[in-house]
């Protein structure tokens, strides 16, 4: 299979995709969906807008903070359940069951704890994004040979220094996958957070569009947020495939 | 039950204690949570009275729609798919990055598209579990063995029976794995789905008790999903671990 061809294949891909957005444009009408080109038009005009700026840092900020406690929590939890046999065994049915739940549920509890304002968003994103970090990490560190567990104590490494120099460098493509996935669905709890009640953000900037019917708005933001995830996701994975083929 | 499952259960119940413990002694209001014991008082009164019944009726049956539709769609896109061998390559990065974009924003425009019905629910709930389906599919028509295929040539038998009598019960093992994902995420879209716009269903009940400051009723409802959620995918859990010793204890 040649790279050509390969891409070709995807223009395809993209070609039928786009094909099918102008046929339920046709279907639905300009007010519901409109078409494809328009919205790139519209794409272009709205960028620059402060409306839109002003509702992107709002996401950003949140994300990343979301991200950042996600990834705190879970790398401690993962490390610990992976490093300690009991706490595993214990607690990975635990996190498994917790991962599985329409998290949602919980929203309305972390809002009346946080508040609405950007907190509530932000613990509300990490509570997604902890359980896929911990379960990879602890699942890697579960794998990561014996042996190298005992010339760290051999060594006479401390818990910090097995952990820095030995645990997470080993299991660290995994650990990587888990980040990738963490990412994921930190950024779907965030949204969805605004989504449901926030002022601010892309998730509720969605949201007014479609009560006011600006279906070319909502679906220009749509597509912002499905092209930034896509190409962090390439990002990522390009990272994790390089980790992998190191180890 | 084994020691580990012994402190499972001790860890669960000391983090229920607590909780219990924090809001009977004032430490965590009234007003932010209440007592799991009365979580459970209030669900009891709900469901006693039977005031929730449509709600779960609803629910479940949105659920059970988009599980079915998704399993059964997925399956036949999984086989059609694997058949073609030039779209499945051009459609891989497509499946590689499926679940990394927040699907869930096209809600919105699902509702602008279909109005506010079950339709935009179903349709998202589809969109979030069928691709979960055709990965496992075509990941289990991969561990087909060619033999088996051959057979059916032999048999003369028919595009539909091959599929039917020959691949599916071959690829069941993994399948499953399809299918459990489905569940899951077939009940979370849809929940969701309800709890950010919706006309009726228990996440649009969990999300009008919210904004009436009705913290038993709202309570009550969510402790009702996430037992609900947890004994579904415990069920498909063990399930998933009888396959599982299929998968490795079968011939490869």
């Amino acid at each position: 299979m040649t790279a050509s061809r390969r891409i070709t294949d995807t223009l395809i891909v993209f070609a039928v995709m786009l094909a099918t957005w102008q046929i339920l444009h046709q279907i639905a009408g300009a007010t519901a969906l409109p078409a494809p080109l328009p919205t790139m038009k519209y794409l272009v005009h709205m960028l620059p807008t402060a409306r839109f700026a002003e509702n992107a840092l709002a996401t950003l900020e949140a994300f990343t903070l979301a991200l950042a406690l996600a990834y705190a929590i879970g790398l401690a939890i993962g490390v610990w359940m992976g490093a300690h046999r009991l706490s595993g065994a214990v607690g990975e049915p635990i996190l498994v069951v917790v991962y599985s739940l329409p998290k949602i549920t919980l929203y309305p509890v972390v809002l009346l704890i946080f508040g609405l304002g950007i907190s509530g968003k932000v613990v509300f994103g990490a509570m997604h994004g902890i359980l896929p970090v911990a379960l990879l990490t602890m699942g890697a560190i579960r794998a990561i040979p014996p042996v190298y567990l005992r010339s760290a104590q051999s060594l006479q490494l401390s818990p910090l220094q097995t952990v820095m120099t030995v645990l997470l460098p080993a299991a660290l493509p995994e650990v990587f996958t888990g980040l990738r996935i963490g990412f994921t669905v930190t950024l779907l709890g965030v949204l969805l957070g605004e989504m449901f009640a926030s002022k601010l953000g892309l998730g509720s900037m969605i949201m007014a569009d479609m009560s006011l019917a600006q279906s070319e708005d909502m679906v220009t933001v749509a597509i912002v947020l499905f092209a930034f995830a896509s190409i962090a996701n390439a990002v990522l994975l390009w990272i994790e495939g390089k980790l992998y083929r190191k180890t | 039950m084994t020691r580990v499952g012994l402190i499972r259960i001790a860890v669960i119940a000391a983090a229920v204690g607590a909780l219990e413990l924090a809001c009977r002694l004032g430490f965590i209001r009234h007003q932010v949570i209440i007592p799991p014991s009365e979580m459970a008082e209030a669900l009891y009164g709900l469901l006693a009275a039977g005031t929730i019944n449509a709600d779960i009726v609803r629910t479940l049956g949105v659920i059970g729609i988009v599980i079915v539709v998704s399993i059964v769609l997925g399956f036949a896109v999984g086989l059609v798919i694997h058949a073609l061998p030039r779209v499945r390559q051009a459609l891989d990065p497509f499946f590689a990055t499926y679940y990394a974009v927040p699907i869930f924003i096209f809600y919105p425009v699902l509702i602008a598209i279909f109005g506010l019905s079950p339709m935009p629910i179903v349709l998202i709930g589809v969109a979030t579990a069928v691709v979960a389906m055709i990965i496992a599919t075509l990941n289990g028509l991969d561990r087909v063995p060619r033999v088996l295929t051959k057979v059916a040539r032999v048999h003369r038998l028919g595009a539909f029976a091959t599929a039917v009598r020959l691949q599916l019960p071959a690829a069941a093992p993994y399948l499953f794995t399809g299918v459990k994902l489905s569940v899951s995420y077939g009940f979370i879209a849809v929940i969701a789905a309800e709890f950010i716009l919706s006309p009726a269903g228990l996440g649009r009940d969990i999300s009008d008790a919210y904004t009436d400051f009705n913290n038993r009723r709202m309570y009550a409802l969510i402790l009702f999903l996430l037992l609900i959620a947890t004994v579904v995918n415990s069920v498909l859990h063990v399930l998933d671990v009888r396959f599982a010793a299929r998968r490795t204890g079968g011939r490869a």
